[in-house]
Protein backbone atom coordinates (compact mmCIF):
# COMPACT_ATOMS: atom_id res chain seq x y z
CA UNK A 1 0.00 0.00 0.00
CA UNK A 2 1.28 3.22 -0.36
CA UNK A 3 2.36 5.39 2.60
CA UNK A 4 1.78 8.81 2.08
CA UNK A 5 -1.72 8.30 3.82
CA UNK A 6 -1.03 7.56 7.73
CA UNK A 7 -2.31 10.95 9.03
CA UNK A 8 -6.04 9.59 7.24
CA UNK A 9 -5.13 6.19 8.92
CA UNK A 10 -4.83 7.41 12.54
CA UNK A 11 -7.81 9.43 11.94
CA UNK A 12 -9.95 6.64 10.57
CA UNK A 13 -9.17 4.93 13.98
CA UNK A 14 -11.07 6.86 15.90
CA UNK A 15 -14.05 6.51 13.00
CA UNK A 16 -15.35 3.24 14.75
CA UNK A 17 -17.45 4.76 17.73
CA UNK A 18 -20.01 2.14 17.35
CA UNK A 19 -17.72 -0.55 18.66
CA UNK A 20 -18.29 0.20 22.30
CA UNK A 21 -21.63 0.56 22.07
CA UNK A 22 -23.44 0.31 25.61
CA UNK A 23 -24.73 -2.89 25.49
CA UNK A 24 -26.73 -2.41 28.73
CA UNK A 25 -28.81 0.37 27.01
CA UNK A 26 -29.05 -1.51 23.79
CA UNK A 27 -30.97 -4.02 25.55
CA UNK A 28 -33.26 -1.43 27.33
CA UNK A 29 -33.46 -0.18 24.12
CA UNK A 30 -34.64 -3.77 22.37
CA UNK A 31 -36.75 -4.68 25.52
CA UNK A 32 -38.39 -1.36 25.17
CA UNK A 33 -39.20 -1.50 21.07
CA UNK A 34 -40.13 -5.54 21.60
CA UNK A 35 -42.74 -4.51 24.29
CA UNK A 36 -44.11 -1.62 22.37
CA UNK A 37 -44.95 -4.55 19.54
CA UNK A 38 -46.49 -6.86 21.86
CA UNK A 39 -48.94 -3.89 23.13
CA UNK A 40 -49.88 -2.74 19.77
CA UNK A 41 -50.44 -6.66 18.69
CA UNK A 42 -52.73 -7.53 21.73
CA UNK A 43 -54.81 -3.90 21.51
CA UNK A 44 -55.03 -4.76 17.29
CA UNK A 45 -56.55 -7.97 18.44
CA UNK A 46 -59.06 -6.59 21.19
CA UNK A 47 -60.21 -4.36 18.39
CA UNK A 48 -60.73 -6.67 15.91
CA UNK A 49 -62.97 -9.58 18.09
CA UNK A 50 -64.74 -5.92 19.38
CA UNK A 51 -65.44 -4.95 15.73
CA UNK A 52 -66.71 -8.71 15.02
CA UNK A 53 -68.22 -9.57 18.61
CA UNK A 54 -70.23 -6.59 18.13
CA UNK A 55 -71.51 -7.63 14.26
CA UNK A 56 -72.40 -11.22 16.09
CA UNK A 57 -74.17 -9.92 18.74
CA UNK A 58 -76.03 -6.87 17.18
CA UNK A 59 -77.28 -9.43 14.61
CA UNK A 60 -78.84 -11.84 17.31
CA UNK A 61 -80.17 -9.05 18.88
CA UNK A 62 -81.83 -8.38 15.68
CA UNK A 63 -80.15 -4.54 15.72
CA UNK A 64 -78.80 -5.52 12.17
CA UNK A 65 -80.56 -6.77 9.81
CA UNK A 66 -78.61 -9.99 9.04
CA UNK A 67 -80.57 -11.12 5.83
CA UNK A 68 -79.22 -7.87 4.66
CA UNK A 69 -76.21 -7.29 6.01
CA UNK A 70 -75.00 -10.74 6.86
CA UNK A 71 -73.08 -12.19 10.28
CA UNK A 72 -70.01 -13.27 10.74
CA UNK A 73 -71.07 -17.02 11.64
CA UNK A 74 -72.95 -17.10 8.24
CA UNK A 75 -69.29 -15.84 6.90
CA UNK A 76 -67.55 -18.35 7.89
CA UNK A 77 -70.00 -21.26 7.73
CA UNK A 78 -70.15 -19.80 4.22
CA UNK A 79 -66.87 -19.96 3.91
CA UNK A 80 -66.18 -23.68 4.99
CA UNK A 81 -68.80 -24.64 3.05
CA UNK A 82 -67.17 -23.66 -0.28
CA UNK A 83 -63.93 -25.09 1.17
CA UNK A 84 -65.37 -28.06 2.31
CA UNK A 85 -68.35 -28.73 -0.85
CA UNK A 86 -67.15 -26.23 -3.54
CA UNK A 87 -69.23 -23.77 -4.76
CA UNK A 88 -72.28 -23.56 -7.59
CA UNK A 89 -69.79 -22.81 -9.95
CA UNK A 90 -66.98 -25.46 -8.89
CA UNK A 91 -63.70 -25.88 -6.84
CA UNK A 92 -63.13 -22.74 -4.99
CA UNK A 93 -59.70 -22.70 -5.86
CA UNK A 94 -60.29 -22.86 -8.87
CA UNK A 95 -62.33 -19.62 -9.02
CA UNK A 96 -59.75 -17.96 -6.33
CA UNK A 97 -57.12 -19.43 -9.26
CA UNK A 98 -59.23 -18.25 -12.19
CA UNK A 99 -59.61 -14.29 -10.99
CA UNK A 100 -55.85 -14.60 -9.44
CA UNK A 101 -54.40 -15.32 -12.81
CA UNK A 102 -56.62 -13.02 -15.08
CA UNK A 103 -55.26 -10.04 -12.62
CA UNK A 104 -51.99 -11.33 -12.55
CA UNK A 105 -51.89 -11.57 -15.82
CA UNK A 106 -53.44 -8.28 -16.40
CA UNK A 107 -50.90 -6.34 -13.66
CA UNK A 108 -47.68 -7.64 -15.39
CA UNK A 109 -48.85 -6.76 -18.51
CA UNK A 110 -49.75 -3.41 -17.52
CA UNK A 111 -46.45 -2.44 -15.35
CA UNK A 112 -43.55 -3.51 -18.07
CA UNK A 113 -46.05 -1.18 -20.81
CA UNK A 114 -46.73 1.54 -18.21
CA UNK A 115 -42.78 1.57 -17.44
CA UNK A 116 -41.53 1.63 -21.19
CA UNK A 117 -43.71 4.51 -21.77
CA UNK A 118 -43.92 6.46 -19.32
CA UNK A 119 -39.43 5.66 -19.51
CA UNK A 120 -40.02 6.74 -23.18
CA UNK A 121 -42.11 9.69 -22.59
CA UNK A 122 -39.80 10.97 -19.77
CA UNK A 123 -37.05 10.76 -22.08
CA UNK A 124 -38.14 12.18 -24.91
CA UNK A 125 -39.53 16.13 -24.73
CA UNK A 126 -41.14 16.10 -27.90
CA UNK A 127 -42.96 12.52 -27.36
CA UNK A 128 -44.43 13.76 -24.24
CA UNK A 129 -45.24 17.09 -25.24
CA UNK A 130 -46.99 15.77 -28.22
CA UNK A 131 -48.63 12.67 -26.48
CA UNK A 132 -49.51 14.86 -23.56
CA UNK A 133 -52.93 16.36 -23.88
CA UNK A 134 -53.66 12.81 -24.98
CA UNK A 135 -52.61 10.93 -22.25
CA UNK A 136 -54.46 13.49 -20.06
CA UNK A 137 -57.76 13.01 -21.89
CA UNK A 138 -57.72 8.84 -21.80
CA UNK A 139 -56.49 9.31 -17.93
CA UNK A 140 -60.05 10.88 -16.95
CA UNK A 141 -62.08 8.57 -18.61
CA UNK A 142 -63.39 6.29 -15.78
CA UNK A 143 -61.93 3.29 -16.69
CA UNK A 144 -64.16 0.37 -15.36
CA UNK A 145 -66.93 1.84 -17.92
CA UNK A 146 -64.77 -0.22 -20.55
CA UNK A 147 -65.27 -3.48 -19.38
CA UNK A 148 -68.56 -4.25 -21.37
CA UNK A 149 -66.74 -3.05 -24.09
CA UNK A 150 -63.78 -5.59 -23.40
CA UNK A 151 -66.67 -8.04 -22.94
CA UNK A 152 -67.67 -7.26 -26.19
CA UNK A 153 -64.74 -7.13 -28.17
CA UNK A 154 -62.45 -10.24 -25.94
CA UNK A 155 -65.79 -12.87 -25.36
CA UNK A 156 -66.51 -14.28 -21.84
CA UNK A 157 -63.49 -15.56 -21.32
CA UNK A 158 -60.40 -14.41 -19.34
CA UNK A 159 -59.07 -11.98 -22.06
CA UNK A 160 -61.54 -9.37 -21.39
CA UNK A 161 -60.57 -9.16 -17.45
CA UNK A 162 -57.13 -9.05 -18.11
CA UNK A 163 -57.62 -6.05 -20.77
CA UNK A 164 -59.31 -4.50 -18.27
CA UNK A 165 -56.95 -4.76 -15.63
CA UNK A 166 -54.14 -4.07 -17.96
CA UNK A 167 -55.90 -0.31 -18.96
CA UNK A 168 -56.39 0.12 -14.92
CA UNK A 169 -52.92 -0.62 -14.17
CA UNK A 170 -51.15 0.82 -17.34
CA UNK A 171 -52.03 4.58 -16.32
CA UNK A 172 -50.94 4.17 -12.85
CA UNK A 173 -47.80 2.83 -13.28
CA UNK A 174 -46.89 5.24 -16.72
CA UNK A 175 -47.61 8.49 -14.48
CA UNK A 176 -45.29 7.55 -11.73
CA UNK A 177 -42.44 6.29 -14.28
CA UNK A 178 -42.78 9.46 -16.26
CA UNK A 179 -42.64 11.43 -13.37
CA UNK A 180 -39.79 9.43 -11.95
CA UNK A 181 -37.79 9.64 -15.14
CA UNK A 182 -38.85 13.55 -15.46
CA UNK A 183 -37.41 14.17 -11.62
CA UNK A 184 -33.89 12.10 -11.86
CA UNK A 185 -31.30 14.91 -10.26
CA UNK A 186 -29.59 16.27 -13.07
CA UNK A 187 -26.35 16.48 -10.69
CA UNK A 188 -26.57 12.40 -11.00
CA UNK A 189 -26.42 12.30 -14.99
CA UNK A 190 -23.89 14.78 -15.25
CA UNK A 191 -21.54 13.35 -12.64
CA UNK A 192 -21.99 9.73 -14.50
CA UNK A 193 -21.78 10.89 -18.19
CA UNK A 194 -17.97 12.61 -16.63
CA UNK A 195 -17.30 9.39 -14.95
CA UNK A 196 -17.89 7.44 -18.30
CA UNK A 197 -21.44 5.91 -18.49
CA UNK A 198 -22.38 5.29 -22.07
CA UNK A 199 -26.44 5.86 -23.02
CA UNK A 200 -27.23 2.54 -21.83
CA UNK A 201 -25.08 2.42 -18.47
CA UNK A 202 -27.13 6.01 -17.89
CA UNK A 203 -30.41 4.36 -18.31
CA UNK A 204 -29.67 1.21 -16.06
CA UNK A 205 -27.22 2.62 -13.43
CA UNK A 206 -29.01 6.16 -13.07
CA UNK A 207 -32.35 6.50 -14.53
CA UNK A 208 -34.27 3.10 -13.65
CA UNK A 209 -32.91 3.31 -9.81
CA UNK A 210 -33.74 7.20 -9.41
CA UNK A 211 -37.24 6.32 -11.03
CA UNK A 212 -37.52 3.00 -9.22
CA UNK A 213 -38.51 4.82 -6.08
CA UNK A 214 -41.12 5.77 -7.96
CA UNK A 215 -42.63 2.84 -9.82
CA UNK A 216 -42.47 0.43 -6.94
CA UNK A 217 -44.75 3.20 -4.81
CA UNK A 218 -46.96 2.80 -7.59
CA UNK A 219 -46.95 -1.20 -7.15
CA UNK A 220 -48.66 -1.18 -4.20
CA UNK A 221 -52.12 0.60 -4.95
CA UNK A 222 -51.67 -0.86 -8.81
CA UNK A 223 -51.91 -4.73 -7.60
CA UNK A 224 -55.33 -3.32 -5.97
CA UNK A 225 -56.29 -2.07 -9.33
CA UNK A 226 -55.61 -5.50 -10.76
CA UNK A 227 -58.04 -7.04 -9.03
CA UNK A 228 -60.37 -4.90 -9.51
CA UNK A 229 -60.17 -4.82 -13.34
CA UNK A 230 -60.42 -8.97 -12.79
CA UNK A 231 -63.57 -8.61 -10.76
CA UNK A 232 -65.44 -5.93 -12.54
CA UNK A 233 -64.40 -7.87 -15.74
CA UNK A 234 -66.17 -11.11 -14.22
CA UNK A 235 -69.47 -9.10 -12.84
CA UNK A 236 -70.12 -8.14 -16.26
CA UNK A 237 -69.48 -11.78 -17.96
CA UNK A 238 -67.59 -15.00 -17.32
CA UNK A 239 -68.05 -18.41 -16.48
CA UNK A 240 -65.87 -18.59 -13.33
CA UNK A 241 -63.87 -16.23 -11.12
CA UNK A 242 -64.62 -14.79 -7.67
CA UNK A 243 -66.54 -12.23 -9.34
CA UNK A 244 -68.93 -14.38 -10.38
CA UNK A 245 -69.00 -15.56 -7.40
CA UNK A 246 -70.04 -12.47 -5.58
CA UNK A 247 -72.36 -11.55 -8.61
CA UNK A 248 -74.22 -15.24 -7.47
CA UNK A 249 -74.34 -14.77 -4.07
CA UNK A 250 -76.19 -10.58 -5.07
CA UNK A 251 -78.56 -12.09 -7.08
CA UNK A 252 -79.36 -14.74 -4.45
CA UNK A 253 -79.95 -12.10 -1.84
CA UNK A 254 -76.76 -14.26 0.19
CA UNK A 255 -75.23 -11.22 1.67
CA UNK A 256 -73.02 -13.53 3.86
CA UNK A 257 -71.46 -15.15 0.39
CA UNK A 258 -70.84 -11.63 -0.68
CA UNK A 259 -68.94 -11.27 2.64
CA UNK A 260 -67.13 -14.55 1.85
CA UNK A 261 -66.02 -13.61 -1.61
CA UNK A 262 -64.98 -10.09 -0.28
CA UNK A 263 -63.17 -11.66 2.69
CA UNK A 264 -61.04 -14.05 -0.03
CA UNK A 265 -60.51 -11.19 -2.37
CA UNK A 266 -59.16 -9.20 0.60
CA UNK A 267 -56.72 -11.92 1.42
CA UNK A 268 -55.58 -12.16 -1.94
CA UNK A 269 -54.52 -8.05 -2.02
CA UNK A 270 -52.90 -8.92 1.59
CA UNK A 271 -50.53 -11.72 0.22
CA UNK A 272 -49.51 -9.05 -2.60
CA UNK A 273 -48.81 -6.30 -0.71
CA UNK A 274 -46.41 -8.39 1.59
CA UNK A 275 -44.56 -9.76 -1.78
CA UNK A 276 -44.74 -6.33 -3.21
CA UNK A 277 -43.24 -5.02 0.43
CA UNK A 278 -40.39 -7.75 0.39
CA UNK A 279 -39.74 -6.72 -3.43
CA UNK A 280 -39.16 -3.08 -2.20
CA UNK A 281 -37.58 -3.66 0.58
CA UNK A 282 -34.91 -5.94 -1.33
CA UNK A 283 -35.00 -3.28 -4.56
CA UNK A 284 -35.20 0.21 -2.02
CA UNK A 285 -32.52 -1.25 0.42
CA UNK A 286 -30.33 2.19 -0.11
CA UNK A 287 -33.21 4.51 0.99
CA UNK A 288 -32.73 5.82 4.40
CA UNK A 289 -36.80 4.48 5.22
CA UNK A 290 -38.46 2.25 2.97
CA UNK A 291 -41.98 3.76 1.61
CA UNK A 292 -43.97 1.03 3.35
CA UNK A 293 -42.65 1.99 6.58
CA UNK A 294 -43.55 5.47 6.43
CA UNK A 295 -47.03 4.67 5.68
CA UNK A 296 -49.03 2.22 8.07
CA UNK B 1 2.78 18.38 -29.46
CA UNK B 2 2.47 21.66 -31.97
CA UNK B 3 -0.64 23.55 -32.46
CA UNK B 4 -0.99 26.10 -35.90
CA UNK B 5 -3.35 28.20 -33.43
CA UNK B 6 -0.99 28.95 -30.59
CA UNK B 7 1.17 31.54 -31.84
CA UNK B 8 -1.42 33.78 -33.11
CA UNK B 9 -3.49 33.76 -29.91
CA UNK B 10 -1.77 32.97 -26.85
CA UNK B 11 -4.54 33.25 -24.02
CA UNK B 12 -3.61 36.07 -22.10
CA UNK B 13 -2.68 38.65 -24.97
CA UNK B 14 -6.77 39.53 -25.81
CA UNK B 15 -7.64 40.60 -22.34
CA UNK B 16 -5.67 43.89 -21.41
CA UNK B 17 -7.26 44.30 -18.68
CA UNK B 18 -5.50 41.67 -16.65
CA UNK B 19 -2.28 42.44 -14.90
CA UNK B 20 1.09 41.07 -16.42
CA UNK B 21 2.11 39.30 -13.37
CA UNK B 22 2.80 36.30 -14.79
CA UNK B 23 5.99 34.92 -14.54
CA UNK B 24 7.11 31.90 -15.70
CA UNK B 25 6.63 28.86 -13.07
CA UNK B 26 9.40 26.24 -12.86
CA UNK B 27 6.92 23.56 -12.10
CA UNK B 28 5.19 23.55 -15.68
CA UNK B 29 6.56 24.84 -19.11
CA UNK B 30 4.81 27.56 -20.86
CA UNK B 31 5.54 26.90 -24.67
CA UNK B 32 3.20 23.85 -24.82
CA UNK B 33 -0.47 24.39 -25.91
CA UNK B 34 -2.05 25.04 -23.40
CA UNK B 35 -4.34 21.91 -21.84
CA UNK B 36 -7.52 24.22 -21.25
CA UNK B 37 -7.98 27.80 -23.08
CA UNK B 38 -11.38 29.78 -22.80
CA UNK B 39 -11.36 32.43 -25.35
CA UNK B 40 -13.55 35.56 -25.17
CA UNK B 41 -16.18 33.08 -23.61
CA UNK B 42 -19.50 34.59 -22.91
CA UNK B 43 -22.39 32.88 -21.42
CA UNK B 44 -25.80 33.55 -21.17
CA UNK B 45 -28.94 31.80 -19.34
CA UNK B 46 -32.52 32.52 -20.23
CA UNK B 47 -33.67 33.45 -16.93
CA UNK B 48 -37.43 32.21 -15.63
CA UNK B 49 -38.62 34.84 -16.68
CA UNK B 50 -37.96 35.49 -20.41
CA UNK B 51 -34.72 37.68 -20.04
CA UNK B 52 -31.30 36.82 -20.49
CA UNK B 53 -28.57 36.52 -17.81
CA UNK B 54 -25.10 36.72 -18.72
CA UNK B 55 -23.11 35.04 -16.23
CA UNK B 56 -19.64 35.09 -18.42
CA UNK B 57 -18.32 37.77 -20.11
CA UNK B 58 -15.31 37.96 -22.57
CA UNK B 59 -13.79 35.76 -20.09
CA UNK B 60 -10.39 34.09 -21.26
CA UNK B 61 -8.12 32.43 -19.23
CA UNK B 62 -5.59 29.47 -19.39
CA UNK B 63 -4.19 26.23 -18.04
CA UNK B 64 -0.77 24.81 -18.80
CA UNK B 65 -0.02 21.40 -18.64
CA UNK B 66 0.47 20.44 -15.08
CA UNK B 67 -0.24 23.47 -13.70
CA UNK B 68 -3.18 24.15 -10.69
CA UNK B 69 -4.86 26.92 -10.85
CA UNK B 70 -7.42 27.94 -8.23
CA UNK B 71 -10.42 30.35 -9.56
CA UNK B 72 -11.85 32.43 -7.04
CA UNK B 73 -14.76 34.90 -6.89
CA UNK B 74 -17.43 35.98 -4.67
CA UNK B 75 -20.92 34.13 -4.77
CA UNK B 76 -22.68 33.64 -7.73
CA UNK B 77 -20.24 34.95 -10.30
CA UNK B 78 -20.11 32.39 -12.83
CA UNK B 79 -17.66 30.10 -11.41
CA UNK B 80 -19.57 26.91 -11.75
CA UNK B 81 -20.27 27.91 -14.75
CA UNK B 82 -17.01 28.37 -16.11
CA UNK B 83 -16.21 24.63 -15.09
CA UNK B 84 -19.24 23.27 -16.66
CA UNK B 85 -18.27 24.73 -19.57
CA UNK B 86 -14.68 23.53 -19.37
CA UNK B 87 -16.42 20.02 -18.84
CA UNK B 88 -18.57 19.74 -22.16
CA UNK B 89 -21.80 19.66 -19.49
CA UNK B 90 -22.79 23.03 -21.07
CA UNK B 91 -22.03 25.35 -24.21
CA UNK B 92 -21.26 28.80 -24.74
CA UNK B 93 -23.12 31.23 -25.82
CA UNK B 94 -19.72 32.49 -27.58
CA UNK B 95 -16.42 33.05 -27.79
CA UNK B 96 -15.18 29.19 -27.90
CA UNK B 97 -13.37 26.61 -25.18
CA UNK B 98 -10.38 24.52 -25.99
CA UNK B 99 -9.36 21.24 -24.05
CA UNK B 100 -6.35 20.00 -25.29
CA UNK B 101 -6.14 22.23 -28.55
CA UNK B 102 -9.84 20.89 -29.68
CA UNK B 103 -13.23 22.50 -29.06
CA UNK B 104 -14.81 21.02 -26.33
CA UNK B 105 -17.85 18.87 -27.37
CA UNK B 106 -19.58 16.47 -25.32
CA UNK B 107 -17.38 14.64 -22.50
CA UNK B 108 -14.24 13.96 -22.36
CA UNK B 109 -12.40 11.19 -20.99
CA UNK B 110 -9.85 12.44 -19.93
CA UNK B 111 -11.58 15.25 -17.65
CA UNK B 112 -12.25 14.71 -13.73
CA UNK B 113 -15.10 17.00 -12.04
CA UNK B 114 -15.65 16.91 -8.34
CA UNK B 115 -19.40 18.60 -8.02
CA UNK B 116 -20.17 21.53 -5.56
CA UNK B 117 -23.51 19.64 -5.27
CA UNK B 118 -23.30 16.05 -3.41
CA UNK B 119 -23.45 13.88 -6.80
CA UNK B 120 -22.49 10.24 -5.57
CA UNK B 121 -25.38 7.77 -6.53
CA UNK B 122 -27.62 7.09 -3.90
CA UNK B 123 -28.38 3.67 -4.20
CA UNK B 124 -24.63 2.18 -4.78
CA UNK B 125 -22.53 1.72 -1.35
CA UNK B 126 -19.28 3.29 -1.10
CA UNK B 127 -17.72 0.46 -2.72
CA UNK B 128 -19.82 1.07 -5.89
CA UNK B 129 -19.79 4.62 -6.07
CA UNK B 130 -16.17 4.63 -6.15
CA UNK B 131 -15.83 1.85 -8.77
CA UNK B 132 -18.32 3.18 -10.78
CA UNK B 133 -16.04 5.07 -13.21
CA UNK B 134 -14.12 1.94 -14.28
CA UNK B 135 -16.87 0.01 -14.78
CA UNK B 136 -18.14 2.29 -16.82
CA UNK B 137 -15.86 2.54 -18.89
CA UNK B 138 -15.27 -1.14 -19.63
CA UNK B 139 -12.41 -2.28 -16.52
CA UNK B 140 -13.04 -5.99 -15.39
CA UNK B 141 -14.95 -6.11 -12.58
CA UNK B 142 -12.86 -7.41 -10.11
CA UNK B 143 -9.97 -5.18 -11.12
CA UNK B 144 -12.61 -1.76 -10.41
CA UNK B 145 -13.59 -3.19 -7.30
CA UNK B 146 -9.76 -3.87 -6.07
CA UNK B 147 -8.65 -0.04 -7.08
CA UNK B 148 -11.94 1.02 -5.45
CA UNK B 149 -10.73 -0.65 -2.48
CA UNK B 150 -7.41 0.74 -2.16
CA UNK B 151 -8.80 4.79 -3.16
CA UNK B 152 -10.92 4.03 -0.14
CA UNK B 153 -8.56 3.35 2.31
CA UNK B 154 -6.66 6.71 0.91
CA UNK B 155 -9.43 8.25 1.37
CA UNK B 156 -9.55 7.41 4.78
CA UNK B 157 -13.13 5.61 4.67
CA UNK B 158 -11.89 1.82 5.17
CA UNK B 159 -14.61 -0.06 6.72
CA UNK B 160 -17.05 1.90 5.41
CA UNK B 161 -16.84 -0.09 1.51
CA UNK B 162 -20.57 -0.91 2.14
CA UNK B 163 -22.27 1.91 3.64
CA UNK B 164 -24.65 3.62 1.53
CA UNK B 165 -24.43 7.78 1.21
CA UNK B 166 -27.76 8.23 3.90
CA UNK B 167 -25.25 6.26 6.02
CA UNK B 168 -22.54 8.68 5.75
CA UNK B 169 -21.65 12.28 6.99
CA UNK B 170 -21.05 14.95 4.33
CA UNK B 171 -17.65 15.05 4.91
CA UNK B 172 -17.01 10.91 3.89
CA UNK B 173 -19.54 11.90 0.87
CA UNK B 174 -17.55 14.29 -0.24
CA UNK B 175 -14.65 11.35 0.12
CA UNK B 176 -16.20 9.43 -1.69
CA UNK B 177 -16.92 11.64 -4.84
CA UNK B 178 -12.90 12.65 -4.69
CA UNK B 179 -11.97 8.88 -5.10
CA UNK B 180 -14.74 8.66 -7.34
CA UNK B 181 -13.18 11.13 -9.36
CA UNK B 182 -9.68 10.13 -8.86
CA UNK B 183 -9.70 6.53 -9.72
CA UNK B 184 -10.13 7.67 -12.92
CA UNK B 185 -7.14 9.31 -13.29
CA UNK B 186 -8.14 12.10 -14.69
CA UNK B 187 -5.41 14.42 -16.37
CA UNK B 188 -7.64 17.37 -16.21
CA UNK B 189 -9.40 17.85 -12.61
CA UNK B 190 -12.44 20.34 -12.26
CA UNK B 191 -13.26 20.60 -8.71
CA UNK B 192 -15.84 22.77 -7.51
CA UNK B 193 -15.15 23.63 -3.61
CA UNK B 194 -14.30 20.30 -2.82
CA UNK B 195 -13.48 20.96 0.53
CA UNK B 196 -15.58 23.13 1.82
CA UNK B 197 -18.33 20.29 3.43
CA UNK B 198 -15.38 19.36 5.93
CA UNK B 199 -13.92 20.23 8.87
CA UNK B 200 -10.65 22.11 8.88
CA UNK B 201 -8.60 19.17 10.15
CA UNK B 202 -10.10 16.89 7.56
CA UNK B 203 -9.94 19.72 5.08
CA UNK B 204 -5.97 19.83 5.41
CA UNK B 205 -5.39 16.82 5.41
CA UNK B 206 -7.60 16.11 1.77
CA UNK B 207 -5.59 19.41 0.87
CA UNK B 208 -2.19 17.79 1.48
CA UNK B 209 -3.26 14.56 -0.12
CA UNK B 210 -4.74 16.01 -3.23
CA UNK B 211 -1.21 18.18 -3.92
CA UNK B 212 0.00 14.68 -3.33
CA UNK B 213 -1.88 13.10 -5.95
CA UNK B 214 -1.89 16.12 -8.13
CA UNK B 215 2.17 15.78 -8.49
CA UNK B 216 1.68 11.95 -8.91
CA UNK B 217 -0.98 11.96 -11.38
CA UNK B 218 0.69 15.29 -12.95
CA UNK B 219 -2.99 16.28 -14.15
CA UNK B 220 -3.76 20.08 -14.72
CA UNK B 221 -6.24 21.35 -12.22
CA UNK B 222 -9.03 23.97 -12.09
CA UNK B 223 -9.93 24.31 -8.56
CA UNK B 224 -12.76 26.39 -7.49
CA UNK B 225 -13.06 28.22 -4.43
CA UNK B 226 -14.67 30.96 -2.16
CA UNK B 227 -11.46 30.34 0.37
CA UNK B 228 -8.79 32.29 -0.94
CA UNK B 229 -5.78 30.92 1.79
CA UNK B 230 -6.95 27.58 0.89
CA UNK B 231 -6.40 29.24 -3.12
CA UNK B 232 -3.36 30.29 -2.37
CA UNK B 233 -1.75 27.59 -0.34
CA UNK B 234 -2.67 25.05 -3.54
CA UNK B 235 -2.06 27.09 -6.37
CA UNK B 236 0.47 28.14 -9.02
CA UNK B 237 -1.68 30.94 -10.58
CA UNK B 238 -4.55 32.11 -9.00
CA UNK B 239 -7.26 34.01 -11.12
CA UNK B 240 -9.67 36.10 -9.74
CA UNK B 241 -13.32 37.07 -11.14
CA UNK B 242 -15.18 39.96 -11.00
CA UNK B 243 -18.90 39.93 -9.47
CA UNK B 244 -20.96 38.38 -12.10
CA UNK B 245 -20.65 38.43 -14.96
CA UNK B 246 -17.69 37.32 -14.39
CA UNK B 247 -14.28 38.12 -16.15
CA UNK B 248 -11.24 37.90 -15.15
CA UNK B 249 -10.02 40.63 -12.87
CA UNK B 250 -6.12 39.31 -12.34
CA UNK B 251 -4.42 36.82 -12.22
CA UNK B 252 -1.58 36.07 -9.51
CA UNK B 253 1.27 33.53 -9.90
CA UNK B 254 2.06 32.09 -6.60
CA UNK B 255 5.39 31.65 -6.52
CA UNK B 256 5.61 29.62 -3.07
CA UNK B 257 8.22 26.92 -3.02
CA UNK B 258 7.32 22.93 -3.82
CA UNK B 259 6.61 20.45 -1.85
CA UNK B 260 4.10 22.29 -0.01
CA UNK B 261 2.53 21.98 3.49
CA UNK B 262 -0.54 23.34 3.64
CA UNK B 263 -1.23 23.81 7.27
CA UNK B 264 2.21 25.31 8.12
CA UNK B 265 2.18 27.46 4.53
CA UNK B 266 0.08 29.75 6.06
CA UNK B 267 2.62 31.32 8.44
CA UNK B 268 4.83 31.67 5.92
CA UNK B 269 5.66 35.76 4.87
CA UNK B 270 5.94 35.44 1.54
CA UNK B 271 2.05 33.92 1.83
CA UNK B 272 0.61 36.53 3.80
CA UNK B 273 1.80 38.92 1.00
CA UNK B 274 0.32 37.08 -1.57
CA UNK B 275 -2.83 37.45 0.54
CA UNK B 276 -2.70 40.70 0.67
CA UNK B 277 -2.46 41.66 -2.95
CA UNK B 278 -5.08 39.50 -4.13
CA UNK B 279 -7.89 40.24 -1.61
CA UNK B 280 -6.69 44.14 -2.44
CA UNK B 281 -8.66 42.74 -6.09
CA UNK B 282 -10.94 40.79 -4.67
CA UNK B 283 -12.70 42.58 -1.74
CA UNK B 284 -14.13 44.72 -3.84
CA UNK B 285 -15.86 42.13 -5.95
CA UNK B 286 -16.86 40.95 -2.91
CA UNK B 287 -18.28 44.01 -1.94
CA UNK B 288 -19.87 44.78 -5.59
CA UNK B 289 -21.72 41.05 -5.27
CA UNK B 290 -22.78 42.02 -1.09
CA UNK B 291 -24.67 45.52 -2.45
CA UNK B 292 -26.44 43.78 -5.31
CA UNK B 293 -27.64 41.07 -3.40
CA UNK B 294 -28.53 43.46 -1.00
CA UNK B 295 -30.67 45.93 -2.88
CA UNK B 296 -32.11 42.75 -4.82
CA UNK B 297 -33.48 41.98 -1.97
N1 LIG C 1 -29.35 27.12 -15.57
C1 LIG C 1 -29.33 28.42 -15.21
N2 LIG C 1 -30.34 29.25 -15.56
C2 LIG C 1 -30.31 30.55 -15.21
N3 LIG C 1 -29.33 31.12 -14.50
C3 LIG C 1 -28.30 30.35 -14.11
C4 LIG C 1 -28.24 28.96 -14.44
N4 LIG C 1 -27.11 28.45 -13.93
C5 LIG C 1 -26.49 29.46 -13.30
N5 LIG C 1 -27.20 30.61 -13.41
C6 LIG C 1 -26.81 31.91 -12.89
O1 LIG C 1 -25.49 32.19 -13.28
C7 LIG C 1 -24.78 32.79 -12.22
C8 LIG C 1 -23.51 32.03 -11.96
O2 LIG C 1 -23.81 30.78 -11.40
P1 LIG C 1 -22.68 29.81 -10.86
O3 LIG C 1 -23.33 28.59 -10.35
O4 LIG C 1 -21.65 29.63 -11.92
O5 LIG C 1 -22.07 30.65 -9.67
P2 LIG C 1 -20.83 30.30 -8.73
O6 LIG C 1 -19.78 31.30 -9.01
O7 LIG C 1 -20.46 28.88 -8.86
O8 LIG C 1 -21.43 30.60 -7.29
P3 LIG C 1 -21.12 29.84 -5.92
O9 LIG C 1 -19.78 30.27 -5.49
O10 LIG C 1 -22.18 30.37 -5.00
O11 LIG C 1 -21.22 28.39 -6.17
C9 LIG C 1 -25.70 32.86 -11.03
O12 LIG C 1 -26.16 34.17 -10.89
C10 LIG C 1 -26.84 31.94 -11.39
O13 LIG C 1 -28.04 32.49 -10.92
MG1 LIG D 1 -20.66 27.24 -7.72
Amino acid sequence: MSEPNTLLERQQSIAHPMAETDSAALAALVRRRRRRRWLINALRLLLLVALIGGWELGARLGLIDSFFWGRPSGIWQQLVTWVLHGTAQGPLWVQIAMTLEEALLGFLIGVVLGISFGVLLGRNAFLAELLGPYIKAANSIPRVTLAPLFAIGLGLGSQSKVALAVVLVFFIVFFNAFQGVREVDRNLLANARILGANRWQLFREVILPSALTWIIASLHTSFSFALVGAVVGEFVGSIEGIGLLIQNAGATFNANGVFAAMLILAAVALLSEIVITALERRLLRWRPTALSEVTL
Amino acid sequence: MQHPQRNLSPASSPTPRSPAQEVPSTRYSKDSTPVIELRQVTKRFLTPGGQTYTALRDLSLSVAPGEFCALIGPTGCGKSTTLSLIAGLDTPSAGSVLVMGEEVHGNDPRIGYVFQTDAVFPWKNVLHNVAAGPLFRGVPRREALERARSWIARVGLAGFEDRYPHQLSGGMRKRVALAQTFINEPQILLMDEPFSALDVQTRTLMENELLQLWSALSASVVFVTHDLEEAIALADRVCVLTAGPATVKGIYTIDLPRPRNVAEIRFDPRFVQLYHDIWEDLRDEVMISYERAKHSS
